[in-house]
């Protein structure tokens, strides 16, 4: 037996033998990450201007972009709500944006299927500029050209960041597809 | 990465059919959440049981670390603050900060007794806070600038009591759930202050803006009176805060007024005290539609003010024959 190839019985997501992937996390993972990113208003930060980075979206455009069709389409619809229950958007900016770049990377995909670090990077980029400044248009707060000054800091923290945020995704997707359920 | 292959629906019906219906399923979210949009554009305040159910059961998540926050004033401050180090120095920082404070309101105070001996009959009553609570969070994403707070309507929390802390006004109750409510910060661009300078009576509106400071917005027109370090506390107006309250302190001067640093930084912030309405009357009275006063609202006025002070009745008139028995 010690003959055989070492990695016949074992890959990179634990033993092949007797045991297999675990539904609720193959399809459960990146809804729960996204569902915690949309929490970030309840970290004790009171800050005094936007500065932290869309990190529900962001989390939406990294599994979306890695895993293509892992994410239903309608998915923007469930997501979008609970990030707008907590950010202190009005309700449905959030479900507006999530489901309409949900489908803006679906026509994107037939387009361009085979894609490389620097297009999903350059995407992503396109789509958080977006997100960023609908939400401030959609917020209902009273905009000044100071206003959007302001979202500068918090853009470019974003647009470093979504690489980051990308290598996180990786990591998950790999517990994602960990064997854990025992096949009897 | 490309498709996988099950995704592409090539001459198979019904993987054609899924394909549509997904599109289908979108559009249609993507259409409610405008629908949505609308309305709550239109109604800031029609979601807010969604809203506060959900603050509250995250709450509970949000007030561990609430316990530790202490001392900072932004983000990467807020990640430094967790360190020991140079936490004495922030104490020290801290307290002198606050007796700055405390002294402008005192001078504040002196000039409002002042005023106050002039009148006399006006009961001064003492006003306990309605609950002592901590700001667990804020919407530091949106472009609006709300808090969290760890108090609801168990603890006695309504719509429209201001939020303050030692070192001043920090905002005013927006939406309340059962154990967390929302805060209006100060620094909202859809928060207004009417606010009076500490040391006279010259009267501003402070007005929040996008970077964290308020923009004051002189009453008066003329010479800008303003100087650079005048410290503003609340006026009393529109009887929502009490007056005497610090808000802000003038860093720039500008043609209508300046721009203010606020003087309770929410995120120095640890614990805050919720008080109630000022005058719950005049505010009930303010929010009355503007279609003119009514029968019933006269009514419903006159019955919440307190009973007008009796007035002594006046001197009579004495004859001007009669001399006064002291002369």
């Amino acid at each position: 037996m010690e003959k055989l190839n070492p990695t016949a019985r074992r890959d990179l997501f634990g033993s092949k033998i007797n045991r297999d992937h675990s539904p609720a996390l193959v399809y459960g993972v990146p809804w729960l990450s996204i569902v915690l990113a949309s929490l970030v208003p309840m970290l004790p930060v009171i800050a005094p201007a936007p500065v932290v980075p869309p990190l529900a979206f962001m989390f939406l455009l990294a599994w979306r972009l890695l895993r293509p069709g892992l994410l239903p389409l309608w998915a923007g619809f469930p997501l979008g709500l609970i990030d707008d229950l907590l950010s202190g958007q009005p309700l449905g900016s959030s479900i507006l944006l999530f489901s309409l770049t949900l489908i803006a990377l679906d026509l994107f995909e037939l387009r361009f299927p085979w894609r490389g670090f620097w297009q999903d990077w350059i995407v992503a980029a396109v789509l958080i500029t977006l997100f960023l400044l609908l939400s401030a248009v959609f917020s209902a707060a009273r905009l000044d050209l100071l206003h959007f000054w302001l979202l500068a800091p918090q853009l470019l923290l974003s647009l470093v960041l979504f690489p980051i945020i990308v290598g996180v995704v990786v990591i998950l997707d790999r517990m994602r597809l960990l064997r854990v359920r025992r096949i009897d | 990465m490309a498709s996988p292959a099950a995704q592409r629906s090539g001459t198979n019906r019904r993987a054609q059919f899924g394909v549509f219906a997904g599109y289908l399923l979108a559009s249609a979210g993507a259409a409610i959440g405008a629908l949505l949009l609308i309305v709550s554009l239109l109604r800031p305040e029609a979601f807010a049981g969604l809203r506060t159910m959900a603050s509250d059961v995250t709450a509970s998540v949000g007030e561990a670390g609430a316990a530790g926050r202490v001392g900072t004033s932004n983000f990467f401050d807020a990640i430094a603050g967790y360190y020991e180090a140079g936490s004495k120095n922030a104490q020290m920082k801290e307290e002198i900060a606050i007796a700055r404070v405390k002294l402008a309101e005192a001078r504040a105070l002196e000039q409002e007794n002042e005023q106050l001996k002039a009148v006399l009959g006006l009961a001064q009553d003492e006003r306990k806070p309605v609950a002592i609570a901590r700001l667990i969070g804020s919407t530091s994403v949106s472009a609006r600038r709300f808090a969290y707070l760890s108090a609801g309507r168990d603890d006695g929390v309504k719509v429209g009591m201001p939020v303050t802390s030692p070192m001043g006004l920090v905002g005013r109750v927006l939406e309340v759930g059962r154990t967390s409510s929302r805060v209006l910060l100060l620094t909202d661009s859809e928060s207004i202050v009417p606010v009076r300078r500490a040391t006279d009576n010259v009267v501003a509106f402070a007005e929040g803006r996008a970077d964290g400071s308020l923009r004051l917005r002189l009453l008066t027109l003329g010479v800008n009176p303003l100087e650079i370090g005048d410290v503003f506390v609340t006026s009393g107006s529109g009887g929502m805060f009490r007056p005497g309250i610090a808000v802000a302190m003038v860093t720039e001067l500008n043609d209508d007024g300046g721009i203010a640093r606020l003087l309770s930084n929410p995120a120095a912030t640890d614990v805050v005290l919720v008080e109630p309405v000022w005058q719950p009357e005049a505010v009930a009275m303010l929010e009355r539609p503007p279609s003119g006063p009514t029968e019933q609202g006269i009514e419903e006025v006159a019955a919440a003010l307190p009973e007008p002070p009796v007035s002594p009745p006046p001197p009579p008139v004495a004859p001007s024959g009669a001399a006064a028995p002291d002369e």
